[in-house]
Formats: C-alpha cells, sequence, structure tokens
C-alpha cells in the first residue's frame, strides 16, 4: 500500500519537473539569445524608481504642504475605505447587495479574527484593528494597479503604523495591569536561573516588534513591485523573445495580489498577537 | 575595470545579505511543509490552525526581510 502510494506520488513530479526544466532551458536560451540579438545590450532597469516620491502634480520642489504621489494614494485608499463602508451600510438590506457584502465579509473576518487570536476583552480595540486592516488592505491593492503608487512601500508609512500599535499596546498594558505588565518579560515557567537570561531576549524582542512590524509589510510590498519592474524590464529589453518575461509578469503579478492581502492580514494579526500580550502578560 | 573598492564591496555586500532572504525562504518552507503535514493528519483540526500558521510564517519571513533591507542600505543608501 505505501509502496503504492510512493510509485504513484513519484510519477508525478518527474513529469512536471521534466517540464519545468525545459521551460527554464528555454527562458535562459531565449534570454542570451535576446540579449545578443538587441541592439543595446546594457539592461536599463530602475526598479526602485517606481518609490522615489514626488509632487503628484508637477514642479519639483518638495516641502511639507507638496501634495505628493504618496499623499494622494493615501487619500484615495482612505476615500475608497470610506466609500465601501458608507455604502455598503447604506441599504442594510436583508439579501445584501454586493457592495454590502463586501463590508459585511471584511468587517466579520477582521471581528472574528479580533475575538479568536486576542480575546474577548480585546474587541474594545476592534474599530482600531479593523481600520489598520482595510486600510493597508485597500493601500495594498490599489498600489497594484499600474502606473500607481504604493504607500505601504514606503518604511515610513508603515513605522507610523507599527508604532502605533507599539504604543497603544505598551499603554494599554500598562493602564490594564500596571507593574504585572512587566511579568511579559519574567518567564514565570523558567528555571529561576535562566529567568534573567530570557528577560533580557524578551526585552530585546519586544522593542525589536515595530521594527519587525513596519519593515515586513514595507519589505514585502516593496520586493514584489521591485520584481515585477525587473520582469517587465526584460521584457523590454527582449524585443521578440519577450513572451516568457510577460507571462512571468502575469504570474508574479497574481503572486502580489495575495501577497497583498496577506501581509494585511499578518500585519492585523500580529497586532492582536500583541494585543493579547498587552491584555494577559503572564508567561 | 575601473570604479572604486568601496562600491565593490557594497555590492559583494549586498549579495553576500541575499543569502539570508533564501534561508528565510527555507524556514518558511519548513514552516507550512510542517503544518501541511500535520494538517492532512487531522484534517478537522487544521482550520482553527491557520492563523497561528500566518503568525510562524510572518516570524520566520521577517528575518530574511531583514537581511534583504540590509541588501537594500548596502545598494542604494550606504
Amino acid at each position: 500500500m505505501a509502496s503504492n502510494t510512493e510509485q504513484t506520488a513519484g510519477q508525478t513530479p518527474k513529469g512536471t519537473k521534466g517540464i519545468g526544466f525545459a521551460l527554464i532551458a528555454a527562458a535562459i536560451l531565449l534570454f542570451v539569445v535576446g540579449l545578443v540579438g538587441t541592439k543595446d545590450p546594457a539592461l536599463s532597469i530602475h526598479p526602485m524608481d517606481q518609490f522615489e516620491i514626488k509632487p503628484a502634480f508637477g514642479g519639483k520642489d518638495l516641502s511639507i504642504f507638496t501634495v505628493t504621489n504618496s499623499a494622494v494614494w493615501n487619500s484615495l485608499a482612505v476615500l475608497a475605505v470610506f466609500a465601501l463602508m458608507v455604502v455598503g451600510t447604506r441599504g442594510r438590506a436583508i439579501i445584501p447587495s454586493r457592495v454590502q457584502s463586501i463590508a459585511e465579509m471584511a468587517y466579520g473576518f477582521v471581528y472574528k479574527m479580533v475575538e479568536d487570536v486576542a480575546g474577548k476583552d480585546a474587541l474594545g480595540f476592534f474599530p482600531y484593528v479593523f481600520t489598520l486592516f482595510l486600510f493597508i488592505v485597500v493601500t495594498n491593492f490599489l498600489g497594484l494597479i499600474p502606473t500607481s503608487f504604493t504607500p505601504t512601500a514606503q518604511i515610513a508609512v508603515t513605522a507610523v503604523l507599527a508604532m502605533g500599535v507599539f504604543l497603544t499596546v505598551t499603554l494599554v498594558g500598562f493602564a490594564k495591569n500596571g507593574a504585572g505588565f512587566l511579568g511579559l518579560f519574567w518567564v514565570s515557567s523558567a528555571p529561576l536561573p535562566l529567568r534573567p537570561v530570557l528577560a533580557v531576549i524578551e526585552i530585546i524582542s519586544y522593542f525589536v516588534r515595530p521594527v519587525s512590524h513596519s519593515i515586513r509589510l514595507a519589505g514585502n510590498v516593496m520586493a514584489g513591485h521591485a520584481v515585477l519592474k525587473v520582469f517587465a524590464g526584460f521584457a523590454g529589453a527582449l524585443g521578440a523573445f519577450s513572451v516568457l518575461p510577460i507571462m512571468g509578469v502575469v504570474a508574479i503579478y497574481a503572486l502580489e495580489v495575495l501577497v497583498s492581502f496577506i501581509q494585511a492580514y499578518v500585519f492585523t494579526i500580529l497586532t492582536c498577537v500583541y494585543l493579547k500580550d498587552a491584555l494577559h502578560p503572564s508567561h | 575595470m575601473e570604479g572604486d573598492i568601496a562600491q565593490m564591496g557594497q555590492f559583494i555586500g549586498a549579495g553576500l545579505a541575499a543569502i539570508g532572504s533564501g534561508a528565510a525562504a527555507i524556514g518558511v518552507g519548513h514552516v507550512a511543509g510542517n503544518f501541511l503535514a500535520g494538517a492532512l493528519r487531522n484534517p478537522s483540526a487544521a482550520a482553527g490552525q491557520t492563523a497561528t500558521l500566518f503568525i510562524g510564517i510572518a516570524f520566520a519571513e521577517a528575518l530574511g526581510i531583514f537581511s534583504f533591507l540590509v541588501a537594500l542600505l548596502l545598494m542604494f543608501a550606504v
């Protein structure tokens, strides 16, 4: 029985592996041929240019009051969330319209997440968590529109979001538990000689939280968009052989749609985990 | 063959930092693979653990993103 399944399981990967190798070999071959064939072999790909912040409506100089492309797309994201919720809750029909079902689905999804991960007593923070989730997911999706701008790829934007979460969690932790919040760093289940060492590690990991929280989101989005741009650059450089890079761009774009949602989900769920730590700091 | 040696160091350093991304890929694959192995043994318990899966993936991925950041800093900021 076991050997049977192994044999049948062994068959399919071998076939797909062969096809995969053939595809990769063909891609490399076409790439080399394209490089030789094109007149200007120096690839001019600038994948990081798309993250440059500049005035949205012409001009060169940046001041605090300049309307930048980041500000424009941030505002569009906020407006989109606002429109979704206003239009979604206007009818309040028993059989929901399309917009209403999207709004209800998002609400139920985040509500259940907060309830499951952070606990019932964290539901007071649901509006905050829901706002974070909607803002990030809408900003990510708007950023996937070609030639648009992605504010969540800027570490400045995500750092503000993450610092907000960090300050909220710390303040709530001390407000709810007083000095008992420091029990988060004192692992009472560990042997006594080990606890000071663990306390140092816990304190470091506590203060790294906002860094990793913000850089995870910005890094993922930035890396994805940079990869898209690099593949688009291949397509431009290969001329007639650009079919393969274009297929690659389509595949990576699909992956990016997934990543946009998952990163918003991860940001939100980590907020819930941190909230749970703040409300129940005992280890 | 011209250019300055500091720039060469930047590029080599960025390339070395990119190894960390691959290491993070191993970590993420480990988390997801073990989740799948457990989920196939007991599919009824899997649905309740997807949140844990994503938290584990996020923690494993964060360190890879750090190395990506180091590479970016070397390439564009230093």
